[in-house]
């Protein structure tokens, strides 16, 4: 890892970082008084990564062109890191015709061929969709890989623990990847899963898994680096539990009132805490940190007024599309 | 200041639930509830709000993400005598245990010949309106209802909705019990005032295949249910204003169907309109209608009308979801429509 992978990484995390902040004030912004879900420019769920963008940067760190992710109702980290156009999404969000499922999907249905890029609403369920896209680059002999995405919530559902297998017996090219923010909605870790580590899991299904326990974007970009090279080399499929932090609620609305860690949440962001130890390094300045968050932020600004300024698809629009 | 006998007192549709399965609680210590985010959260829409704090973590347990071991953990203990009420958060998470809920819940009574009950509550969210878009937005009750051996509930308003949930605890066969998230009174989405309503305190039953007859009229028959009820109910009253008399019928139940209820209004108004927020083809709107073409189409002075969803998934932008919920708007053009 070079000082210039570590300025990038930075760099990305402070991207998304700024983008996921934009985005909470138009959502939150013209739902008040009467605090309704459906309301505003951004109506729907609407649930941020922030916090966790580390598992998002240090894992596409190592993608290349063609190669695919499967991410969850969480996804613009991932979606960002991957390379998804921020305007097209933005404009997917918005619920424009200009967005990249033309207003269909929203935030939670982001699809992006040509990125191989898709996630699902339904827990867990994007784990098996990557192990065919793994198949099928094994099959077109390209050394393409495949990313799996979830919670370590998602982990509890019979869909992870058939995809580790099969992509296991199959020797896929698939990482997966959990994310493990210690809560599934209100349910902390300890309550819905026996095991303390995804990794342990994996090992069950002749998996090699790798758990990061300190939510670092250098420590993910080690461990996926193996990952990747396994699965381009042929070697097949590994497992990355990335411990890492939901700063947000788990949905925007959320009160959290169930979670008792909230005090300390702040001191955990992993974003000023890189940022300070970069700087320690000598590999970051104040000034280049302030003008990375203001690229960031004129990116943003700029993909959400090419949303605003898109149009809104017709009442008619709502038929096309069933059947290709 | 009076007391009367039976008091009451404006709540939610999500309190009336819950109040129906913490009363049912008290009442008889095998009931117990679980599912995600049951616990100290009280349930995403609320149906469990409460019980966590009354009955503590043995009774009102949270689970892990895995719906096929946590409803086939319910089918279990249902079979050894429990009465376990279990949330599927959203309905539209069906798909990924609908093993359980099919091919056992369902059918394990007609399969052993009787020998084994399932006495068991299923509940799930439904409904869309607010951009959940395609995979948290359907309602799917004419799913459940088409494949044979569980009952299916579907209130609209909190005096249903706490009753109905007494009977389905109380039922000792599975009972797949269907909220309408925009029925539920939730301070967090736009609600029809029907979402508050007079609920008695004191536990009480509504009967499950039972139609009531929401507002009487001689006009049209409107037949549908859960909160295609309110937006009915809101057009009948605009369109009485226009000299047009809509009676509503609101189903509560499809599994079993108040078939008689369905064909009385009909004889009475000569003119059936279908409102359903589940899509149109192959489920509840053909199914009424089948229901009045098997008994007598002469009773009808006009073709029947069907408003449901056509037939696309529910998209998230506001205007594609309008485009294809049956709203007041389109409700009334219907009615019109029939009268004209
Ligand atoms: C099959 C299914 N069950 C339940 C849900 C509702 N749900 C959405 S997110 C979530 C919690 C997910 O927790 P985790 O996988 O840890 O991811 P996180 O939200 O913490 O990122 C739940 C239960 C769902 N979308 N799909």
């Amino acid at each position: 890892m070079t000082s210039l992978d570590r300025l990038a990484m930075y760099t990305e995390m402070v991207r998304i970082r700024q983008y996921e902040t934009r985005i909470l004030q138009e959502y939150h912004g013209d739902k008040t008084p009467a605090w309704d879900i459906g309301a505003g420019l951004i109506p729907g769920e609407m649930h941020l990564s922030a916090g966790q963008e580390p598992a998002a940067v240090g894992v596409c760190a190592h993608l290349k062109k063609g190669d695919a992710i499967t991410a969850p109702h969480r996804p613009h980290h991932f979606a960002l890191a991957h390379g998804v156009d921020m305007n097209a999404m933005t404009a997917e969000i918005y619920g424009r015709t200009t967005g990249l499922c033309k207003g269909k999907g929203g935030h939670m249905h982001l699809f992006d061929p040509e990125n191989h890029f898709s996630c699902s609403g339904i827990i867990a369920q994007g784990y098996p969709v990557a192990c065919g896209q793994a198949l099928a680059m094994k099959r077109k002999g390209t050394d393409n890989v495949t990313v799996a995405v979830a919670g370590e919530g998602a982990a509890n559902q019979g869909a992870f623990h058939e995809s580790l297998n099969l992509a296991a017996v199959w020797n896929l090219p698939v990482i997966f990847v959990i994310e493990d923010n210690d809560w599934a909605i209100s349910v902390p870790r300890e309550a819905s899963t026996a095991n303390t580590s995804n990794a342990d899991r994996a090992a069950g299904y002749g998996i090699p898994g790798v758990r990061v326990e300190d939510n670092d974007v250098e420590a993910v970009f080690e461990a996926a680096g193996a990952a990747v090279d396994r699965a381009r080399s042929g070697e097949g499929p590994s497992l990355i539990e990335v411990h890492t932090l939901r700063l947000l609620g788990h949905f925007e609305g959320d009160a959290q009132a169930y979670r008792p860690d909230l005090e300390t949440v702040d001191e955990r962001d992993p974003i000023p805490r890189y940022a300070a130890s970069l700087m320690e390094a000598g590999e970051l300045t104040e000034a280049q940190a302030d003008d990375i968050k203001a690229a960031a932020d004129a990116e943003v600004d700029a993909a959400i007024q090419f949303a605003v300024d898109s149009p809104i698809p017709t009442p008619e629009d709502a038929l096309q599309h069933v059947f290709a | 200041m009076t007391t009367t006998e039976n008091p009451t007192r404006r709540i939610t549709t999500a309190k009336a639930m819950a109040e129906a399965i913490g009363l049912e609680m008290q009442a008889d210590p095998n009931v117990f509830v679980m599912g995600e985010d049951v616990g100290a959260y009280g349930g995403i829409f609320g149906s469990t709000t409460d019980l966590f704090a009354e009955f503590g973590a043995d009774r009102v347990i949270d689970t892990p993400i895995s719906e096929t071991g946590f409803i086939g953990a319910g089918i279990g203990a249902a079979v050894e005598g429990l009465r376990p009420v279990v949330e599927l958060m959203f309905v539209d998470f069906y798909g990924v245990c609908m093993d359980q809920i099919s091919n056992h819940m369902a059918k394990i009574h007609y399969e052993s010949g009787g020998a084994v009950k399932v006495p068991m509550v299923l509940m799930a969210a439904t409904g869309g309106g607010y951009s959940d878009a395609a995979q948290h937005s359907q309602c799917l009750w004419g799913t459940f209802a088409h494949l044979p051996g569980m009952k299916v509930v579907v209130p609209s308003n909190p005096y249903d909705a706490k009753g109905l949930m007494a009977s389905a605890i109380q039922d000792d066969n599975p009972v797949i019990y269907l909220f309408h998230k925009g029925a539920q009174g939730l301070v967090w989405m736009e609600k029809n005032p029907r979402s508050i309503a007079d609920v008695p305190e004191e536990a009480f039953t509504v009967p499950i295949g039972e139609a009531a007859i929401a507002r009487e009229g001689s006009d049209v028959s409107i037949v549908t249910l859960s909160l295609s009820v309110q937006h009915s109910l809101d057009v009948a009253e605009q369109l009485e204003g226009e000299g047009i008399s809509v009676e509503v019928v609101d189903l509560r139940s499809l599994v079993p169907l108040d078939r008689q209820t369905v064909l009385e209004s009909v004889a009475k108004t000569g003119k059936l309109l279908v409102v359903d927020e589940d899509y149109k083809s192959f489920g509840l709107s053909g199914e009424i209608a089948a229901v009045v073409a098997e008994t007598d189409p002469t009773m009808l002075t006009k073709p029947v009308s069907r408003l449901a969803v056509p037939d696309v998934p529910i998209p998230y932008a506001r205007t594609l979801e309008y485009a294809i919920l049956p709203t007041r708007e389109k409700i009334a053009a219907a009615v019109k429509d029939l009268m004209a």
